[in-house]
This record gives C-alpha cells, structure tokens and sequence, in this order.
C-alpha cells in the first residue's frame, strides 16, 4: 500500500505525556462542559451560599426577644415598665384588644372589674405565656412583693446549638446529593441522547475510563460544594468544624460516591432529558422531606424512623452534623458510613447491569 | 494490483437482524476488498445503517458471519477497535468543546495516529480549531465528525450518509476529502442515498433495498446492467387517446417504455435514431406532447427500473 501517502506519513506513536492519558481527557471533557455553563457554577457555588445566607438571618439568634405588651392605664404601664424584658403600649381596651388580635402584642393588661388585674392573651402561644409571667412578676414587685430566694442569671450561648449550626451540615448533604444527581446523570443522558456514547464506545477507549471521568471530575467539584458552605458558615455565622478533617474528607467523598451510583442508576436507561428528570425527582423529594436538612428527621413517628435512616441522604445529613458539631470520628459514624457503602455497592452494581451505552 | 490476492477488509455473509417485527437486514452477502471505496446506496430504510453497524461492532447480528480485517468481533474486538475509523450518522459532538479538544480526546483513545494538528489541517479546519463545536456550520461539523473518524490512523474507514443534509459546496468538499483518503490506498465502506455520491466516490456498490442486496457492481456496469445509455423523458399533458406504447417498443433504438399517469419514461440505445422515430410515431399516433427530456441513464435509473420507485421516494 502506498505509505508516501500524506496521511500514512504523519502517522506515530501515541505521545505518551499525562495530558494525553483517555482518563485525563475524558476528565477535562467533564471539567470544561461543567466551567462553560455558567448556570450549573452557579448553582453548584452560589446557591448553598444564599441559602445559608437566607436562613442564617432568617433564624439568627437575637438577643432575648423583648416581648411587646398593652397596658390600658398609666398606673399599670408604669409598674410594667419596671421589667425590660417588655415594651408597654398604653392602649384603651379595644384598640389594645385589636392589637391583640392581630398578633401585634402579646398581653393586654387591664383593671379587672372586681379589683386586681387582668391578663388578655392566648394561652396556646408561647409569648403570651411568656409575657403573662413577666407581667405578673413586674406587678407583684411593683406593689412590694419581695422575693425570698436571690437569683443570678448565666448567659450561655454555644456555636454548635443554634439553629444555623444545625443547618449548615444539612445543606452541606443537600448540595452534594443534588449537585451529584443532576450534574451526572443529566450528562449522561445528554451524551446518549446525542449518540455521543455511541460513538465513544466505537472507539478503543475504555468504558471504565469513561465512568471513572465521571467520579474524579465529581471529587473535584467536591471541594468547592463543601468547601464553600462549610468554609461560609465558619466565617459568617462561626459554625463550628470540631471533627478532624481528614473525616470530614472521608465521609463527603463517600457521600459523593454513592449519590453518584444512584444518579448513574437513575441515568441507566433513560433516553431523554425529560425523563430523567422525573426519575431525579421521585429520587430526591422523599429524602428532602425525611431526611432531616431543614428539621430534625425525629419529628417523624417512630415507626418509619428505620426507613428514614436507611435513605442516603439521612445517613449523610448525620454523620456530617455528628462530626461538624459534636466531633465524632469515623469509628463513631459507621453506621452512618455503613448505610453509604451499601447504596453504593448495590446502586454501582445495578446500574452496571442496567446502562445502556447506545 | 495485489488487492486482489489480499485478504479482503470486510467479508459479510448471509447476514440477517430483525428490530421487533421489522425485518432490517434480510441476508446480505458483501466483500469489500482492501483498498477499494465500497458503497452501499438505497432509501431509507433499506437497512444500510444497521449493515454498517453492524460491521462496526456496534450492533449484535441475529445471524451470519461478519469480518472485519480478518478479525472477528467476539474474539478481537479490541484489536478492531484500534483499527477501525469510524462517522455515525446522527453523532452530535459535545458543544461546549472546541475542535482542537474534540480531537484530542479521540486521539487520545488509539495508541498511534496522526497528531490533532495534522487531521485538523487534512479535514481544513484550522481557521476553527479554536472554534466551540456549537459556532461550526453543518459542513463543519461533518468534516470534524470525519476528522475524529481520522485520528486512529485507521485501516478500515466506515462513513454512514456522510454528506446527508449538507449544501452541495459542503458536500463537493467533503468529496474530495474522501478522494484524497481513497488515493491514500485506504479501504472505505460508505452507505448513501445520493446516486451521484456513489458514482463519483465509489469503485464497487451494492445496491439495497428492504434489507436485501438487489443489484451489485461497478457504477458504470450498473448502469449498463439495464441495457440503455439514454433515457428520454416525455409528458403527453392532456392527451385523450390511449398512447400505443407496443408500437413505440418497436422503434429502431427504443429498449423499454414505460407509461404512467402521462409521462412516458423510454430506455434507448441510440437517441439520434431513438427520439426523432419516437416523435414521428406519436405524431402519427396525434399524441400531443408537452414536455421532453432526455439524459445518460444514471444509477438512479438503475434503481428505479429494479423497484419502480426513486431513491428518495420516502
């Protein structure tokens, strides 16, 4: 055959340079399909920020909140004053009952016809009951009880037990399980849809290269999807990170394995975009209502707790809470650790079984 | 040439595969010998893509024997892989990626080959090799397609409707890349539907159509196989007799004629002697005609005097 030819000639060797290794390139293809949709950055970085941002102040722990009263006469508003934990309006009955009414006070104070005072409010919501006893206290002194045993107040405000601190290990897990199933399984779809796989596997490169891309590229977007909340909330809100890290790094990259088995199962099969979609979300609704992000998961009866603990994303959510908060290690966390391994096993397992590359 | 005691690149025999209740291919037999450009023409849906699929390992046959370069896809798969270029018909590239990265990426899955470079200067690309795979016309994007199909240095090249869709500048161009690779001495197996690709491109053809082989050949012995050089065409619009078309059969030249609603469609041998003894004769008959035209036969024609229908009916 004629070798002169152009095309003969300029054949050589494969450079054998790191660059060049199918496994580096197939992961370049998933770094630069991923930086050059601005969305799916920003959605991967930008939102646990807001969210955290959101709910941090939404749920920030304020100073002892002054409770806000209705006194309907200068006497009673004067003893009331006494205490500052509540703010006295004076208010004639029925401007203080629609104020009450409204939800804009707590306690209405007033005469009571047959001599003493009367207490207007809601015995069902905790302010009223609140600003009944500190009402009933600022009375009493004011008209010379005295108290027979001396109290001292000691304030303790904890980082680890307030509200943000509870929610910052949560959309930690949140981020990665969605991040995870979207970004992956919504490539993989997209590639078979476009006959791209197709082509891929016409090809010598090695189908577990091509799966393996998938798991280094989500390493590396793990840094930043728990660097970012993690490292957020430490600094704006002062959510502590009392585990070793070396832990931390154990438990999310096992999170982000498993996620990624179950995002290559739901992808197995489907050929559109729109059905993997509905797969995604059957997926993850249940574990975003059961599985303890936003509230404790315990709130749930008793009976469907063993199932709520067998869902990936609760195993997550704990284990991350249990090393941020209280500094559990691994040994600690297996159970945790263990549910993880499983999901992985049988969700990588099947989807083996199940992926249709054509 | 030694190409004919060569081994030949591809040997497909009684090859068969049903989809559900469709029968695609139907027993096929082909020999591609090294060296030669191969096509497969037919419409749609003759079960050329599942043939070449097949062939490229992509699909499983439900019967026959197929191999490639000697190979067998059961036992050599890898090996085949490493040698095989391969064009899809409906392969979209990843849009996001430029074309320097596209084939580097391909590149990167065979062990030898020419450099990303050399395959973007062959295919005339290199005022877009920075270029998103998205920002490239349809041309373009087959040429890179083709490109990919490149990189491995490959031994055996499949091109399933490489120019299908494609303006004809496009296509012209991507001819003559294909021309290039046949001087090469390399073995091509191309399926289309478009009858003067397969002339212009092809040394060998088989012609298919509902998943069998109905007439294989060189193009121009395909041609001759219908016993005509020349076709005229000829619309008797609004004629109220009946033509006698037996009396036009026995025209001095006239092969075949063939009457349906109002065009006659003649084979003929010699159209000096053929045209003016077929005017005299329908002039006789007092069949006005409206329209005439004559050309060489083509393998369109072959087509349509084996099946009755055009290529792109469907």
């Amino acid at each position: 055959m004629s070798d002169a030819s152009p095309v003969r000639r300029r054949a050589q060797a494969a450079p054998a340079s790191f660059v060049d290794h199918p496994l580096v390139q197939l992961t370049l293809v998933r770094v630069r399909e991923f930086t050059r949709e601005p969305e799916a950055v920003f959605w991967a970085i930008f939102f646990p920020v807001l969210i955290t941002v959101g709910l941090g102040i939404a749920f920030r722990s304020r100073p002892a909140d002054v409770l806000k009263i209705a006194a309907s006469t200068p006497q009673l508003a004067q003893a009331l004053k006494q205490e500052p934990s509540l703010d006295v309006t004076e208010a004639d009955p029925a401007a203080a009952a629609t104020l009450l009414r409204t939800g804009r006070i707590a306690l209405v104070v007033e005469p009571a016809p047959e001599g003493g005072v009367l207490y207007r409010y809601d015995d069902t919501n905790p302010e009223g009951r609140t600003a009944r006893m500190l009402a009933d206290h600022a009375i009493q002194r004011a008209a010379g009880r005295r108290d027979l045993v001396s109290a001292t107040d000691a304030i303790v405000r904890d980082p680890g037990s307030r509200y943000i601190d509870f929610l910052v290990p949560g959309l930690v897990g949140l981020g990665i399980m969605s991040n995870t199933l979207w970004g992956l399984g919504f490539s993989i779809v997209d590639s078979r849809r476009r006959k791209l796989t197709k082509r891929l596997i016409a090809t010598p490169m090695s189908r577990a290269y091509y799966l393996l891309s998938y798991a280094v590229w989500r390493m590396m977007v793990l840094v930043i999807e728990v660097g970012v909340p993690v490292g957020f909330g430490a600094l704006a809100f002062g959510v502590p990170v009392r585990g070793r890290l070396i832990d931390l790094a154990v438990i999310c990259i096992l999170a982000s394995l498993s996620f990624s088995a179950l995002s290559l199962l739901i992808a197995s099969r489907a050929r559109t975009l729109e059905a993997v979609s509905g797969l995604m979300n059957l997926a993850q609704v249940p574990m975003w209502i059961l599985s303890g992000v936003f509230f404790s998961a315990q709130r749930f009866p008793d009976t469907v707790q063993p199932f709520i603990r067998a869902l990936p994303l609760t195993a997550v959510v704990d284990a991350l809470r249990a090393h941020m908060l209280q500094g559990f290690g691994l040994v600690q966390l297996a159970p945790q650790l263990a549910v993880l391994a499983a999901w992985l096993v049988v969700c990588f397992g099947l989807a083996l079984r199940l992926f249709r590359w054509k | 040439m030694a190409a004919d005691q060569a081994p030949p690149a591809l040997r497909v025999a009684n090859l068969r595969k049903r989809f559900k209740d469709v029968v695609a291919v139907d027993g096929i037999d082909l020999t591609v010998r090294a060296g030669e450009c191969f096509g497969l023409l037919g419409p749609n849906g003759a079960g050329k893509t599942t043939t070449i699929e097949i062939c490229e390992g992509l699909t499983e046959p439900d019967g026959g024997d197929v191999e490639v370069l000697g190979l067998r896809w059961r036992s050599d798969a890898q090996a085949l892989r490493q040698r095989l270029g391969i064009q899809l018909q409906e392969t979209q590239l990843s849009d996001k990626l430029t074309v320097e990265e596209t084939l580097r990426l391909f590149r990167s899955f065979f062990s030898r080959g020419p450099s990303p470079a050399d395959v973007i200067a062959l295919v005339q690309l290199e005022e877009k090799r920075g270029a998103r795979v998205a920002a490239l016309s349809g041309g373009q994007k087959q040429r890179l397609a083709v490109a990919c199909a490149l990189v491995g240095d490959p031994d055996l090249l499949f091109l399933d409707e490489p120019t299908t869709g494609l303006d004809p500048q496009a296509r012209r161009q991507l001819w003559e890349l294909i021309e290039e690779f046949k001087q090469a001495g390399r073995t091509i197996l191309l399926t289309t539907h478009y009858m003067d690709e397969a002339e212009r491109l092809c040394d060998e053809l088989a012609i298919m159509d509902h998943g069998k082989v109905i007439a294989r050949g060189t193009p121009a012995a395909l041609v001759a196989s219908i016993g005509a050089d020349h076709l005229v065409e000829l619309s008797t619009g609004g004629a109220s007799r009946p033509v006698d078309i037996a009396a036009l059969c026995r025209l001095e030249g006239v092969r075949d004629v063939k009457a349906e609603n109002g065009t006659i469609r003649i084979h003929a041998s010699e159209l000096h002697r053929a045209v003016p003894a077929l005017l005299e004769e329908l002039r006789r008959q007092e069949v006005p005609v409206s329209e005439l035209g004559t050309h060489s036969a083509t393998l369109e024609d072959v087509f349509v005097s084996l099946t009755g229908r055009h290529l792109r009916d469907e």
